[in-house]
């Protein structure tokens, strides 16, 4: 998995609640069985006019600026919906690396972190005012995102803490493989379940 | 003594394998249910890996997602790609051995309708599915989880999962339910009352006079929607009526482990001292049946209501939200729901495609004939529903009335937005499904999310209509 220690660049803003994960991913664009590939129907029924790849102007990522984004500002409840994880993987192909929202649902929160994706929570308040000044500056305001010192430093200079869960955050910061760090724990799972066998036979026998 | 807890408490710490710190543990996962969309992927990735399935003896697979859902059907799919990831999960669940309810399986239907029907799902186990309506189980009292697929692969490979506790909310319904006024409006009625993210952080109980005398079909339908306001998981506490709908099913214990396994299951109700972060407190009586207006289940209003008007919305965000909303559903604000003429009808999925919904919409539909012009369908949620249904008759009175009666299938929930076989687009569809997101069910296609009844109720008449002026 790829590290994820500090980033800056360009955030677009994106501020709209409840952007589910069929608007990410829509379902249709779900073709293949690999983890790759995705960025191109990232946002797909917005990004693009109607069946064809004609891009929509209006659109955020279709503008010159914003088209390099590496971080995304949305507002409450980012990626409700659907558990796909593609959503997760489209983002991370378009080249995002970090989404900053007041909120997110907790499937796609998830998700992010098993692919180097940082999601972070802020006040409301600065997320907007994030979004201003992206807007304000028309992407030439850049964002840094520091894990190791769970900073967010806007164009405008004000710096914001976030918090982040310690073990989610080793991981990103060494690009562990979830299933590699857990397998090490391969005893305390075997002692748990020859306990349970006793306690709960019925989950183990039908 | 011990601290009074709550039922998520209960079944959480009765699996906590490891306290890695800052409220995140490793918790053992009893039962990993995938289908043929994530689980295809996240085998195909553990097989790329050279990882091994931990506990096969506790993986299931199920086609439910992309197959076709005509009478007849085979592994051929409308869905572009669909059958490419039938037979790629079909050939890797076999290779590992996965107990798979094929498509022609009798057994086979959704996920989370065959997974209670069949007695895989239990009270007290902690279940994961690569869904995220995996919520619905905690219908019979399992904590049970969507996921993603690097989770499923997580799962398959050391039967555990790594997650942050959930705060605790409980949501009590009391009162009386009305005339026509079920499972789904209470719930749809409860996410417009505290928001598409009300949820965020919290496994919900659902508790209350309603809820204990509820069926566990309803219970079920409840739970199903705990992902549309965010929330963790939904979870309702096993109770005598539980015991009854699981014994004697084919997965449920059987003899001494089944009477073991139910006193244990009487130990898990939340205490009554224990601590909930967060409460909502919902009068039935206040409960019309309820429909959506607009892209969010939070668009909800009693179905004799109206278009809300976005130049009432409390601040500048909602009012975008609304306005953006209402572009898409091609509504004025003020409209009376009831007005709004339909192009289709679907009853099905994992949320309402249960034999009580196709009994209570059969109940509708008896004797009447869906309206010119109305494309109407219904999707058994497993083939065992089906086949119940048609022993009591009611797939004659489905087809009498002029609706397709269908194989079992994410079906029409899925379908359209996946590129298959869906609805065109300006089309409004009620639907009994829990998604009206913008495109779900096929590009520009407009769902009106609500009960079985109401959904049979509109099909009649071509509009949008309330189930307690029509009768049945």
């Amino acid at each position: 998995m790829e590290k994820f220690t500090r980033i800056t660049g360009i955030a677009a803003p994106l501020m709209r609640r409840n952007i589910d994960t069929d608007a990410i991913m829509p379902g249709k664009e779900l073709p293949k069985f690999e983890k790759t590939s995705y960025g191109n129907r990232l946002f797909g029924q917005w990004r693009y006019i109607d069946g064809n790849r004609k891009e929509n102007p209006d659109f955020i990522l279709n503008q010159p600026p914003f088209r390099k984004a590496i971080i995304l500002l949305a507002d409450a409840n980012f990626g409700c919906g659907s558990s796909r994880e593609v959503a997760v993987w489209a983002l991370a192909d378009f080249g995002i690396r970090c989404i900053i929202a007041p909120s997110f649902a907790p499937i796609f929160f998830n998700n992010c972190f098993k692919n180097g994706l940082l999601p972070v929570i802020l006040h409301d308040r600065q997320v907007h005012g994030l979004a201003r000044q992206a807007e304000e500056s028309e992407g030439r305001g850049l964002v840094t995102v520091d894990l190791e010192s769970c900073k967010v430093t806007c164009p405008e200079g004000q710096i914001y803490h976030f918090d982040v869960n310690k073990l989610y955050r080793e991981m990103l910061l060494q690009g562990l493989d979830p299933i590699d760090a857990t397998l090490r724990y391969e005893s305390k799972i075997a002692a748990f379940q020859e306990k349970d066998r006793v306690n709960r036979p019925w989950i183990y026998q039908y | 003594m011990k601290k009074p807890a709550t039922l998520v408490d209960k079944i959480w710490d009765s699996h906590v394998i490891m306290d890695m710190g800052q409220n995140t543990y490793l918790i053992h996962i009893d039962r990993n249910f995938q289908h043929e969309l994530t689980g295809a992927t996240s085998l195909n990735g553990i097989d790329k890996a050279g990882r091994k399935i931990r506990n096969v003896e506790l993986a299931f697979g199920v086609m439910d997602h992309v197959l076709d859902t005509h009478p007849g059907r085979g592994d051929e799919t409308p869905i572009p790609g669909g059958t490419g990831f039938i037979r790629e999960f079909r050939q890797r669940a076999i290779s590992h051995g996965i107990r798979l309810f094929d498509i022609d399986d009798p057994d086979q239907g959704i996920s989370h309708v065959i997974s209670t029907e069949l007695g895989i799902a239990l009270p007290g186990c902690t279940y994961v599915c690569g869904d995220s309506h995996t919520c619905t189980i905690g219908g019979i009292g399992a904590l049970a989880f969507g996921i993603g697929s690097s989770d499923a692969e997580h799962v398959f490979t050391t039967q555990t999962i790594i997650q942050t506790k959930p705060k605790n909310m409980r949501v009590t319904f009391n009162g009386k339910l009305g005339k026509e006024v079920f499972a789904k409006d209470m719930v749809l009625f409860l996410i417009a009352r505290i928001g598409a993210a009300g949820g965020i952080e919290h496994a919900v109980e659902f508790t209350g006079p309603v809820i204990s005398s509820l069926p566990i079909d309803g219970r079920l339908t409840i739970c199903n929607m705990a992902v549309e306001f965010s929330a963790r998981t939904g979870i309702v506490a096993p109770d005598d009526a539980t015991f009854e709908y699981l014994s004697g099913r084919r997965f449920a214990p059987k003899g001494e482990i089944w009477k073991k396994a139910v006193a244990y299951w009487r130990t898990l109700p939340s205490d009554p001292e224990a601590h909930f972060d967060k409460e909502v407190d919902i009068d039935c009586n206040e409960i019309s049946p309820q429909v959506t207006w607009g892209t969010s289940p939070e668009h909800s209003v009693a179905v004799d209501g109206r278009v809300p008007n976005p130049a009432q919305a409390p601040d500048s965000h909602s009012r975008m939200t609304m306005e953006r909303a209402i572009a898409y559903i091609g509504l004025e604000p003020g409209t009376a729901l009831e007005e709004v003429k339909i192009d289709a009808a679907f009853i099905g999925s994992c949320t309402n495609a249960r034999l009580s919904d196709l009994r209570e919409a059969a109940r509708i539909l008896k004797g009447r004939k869906v309206a010119p012009g109305i494309c109407a369908v219904c999707s058994p949620g497993s083939h065992q529903t089906k086949l119940r249904a048609e022993s009591e008759g009611i797939d004659r009175i489905f087809r009498e009335s002029g609706f397709e009666w269908r194989e079992s299938g994410c079906s029409m929930c899925m379908s359209g937005g996946a590129g298959g076989e869906g609805f065109s687009p300006g089309q409004h569809v009620l639907s009994t499904t829990n998604r009206n997101f913008e495109d779900r069910q096929g590009r520009g296609v407009r769902s009106h999310l609500a009960s079985p009844v109401t959904v049979a109720a509109s099909a009649i008449t071509g509009h949008i209509t309330d189930p307690r002026k029509i009768g049945g």
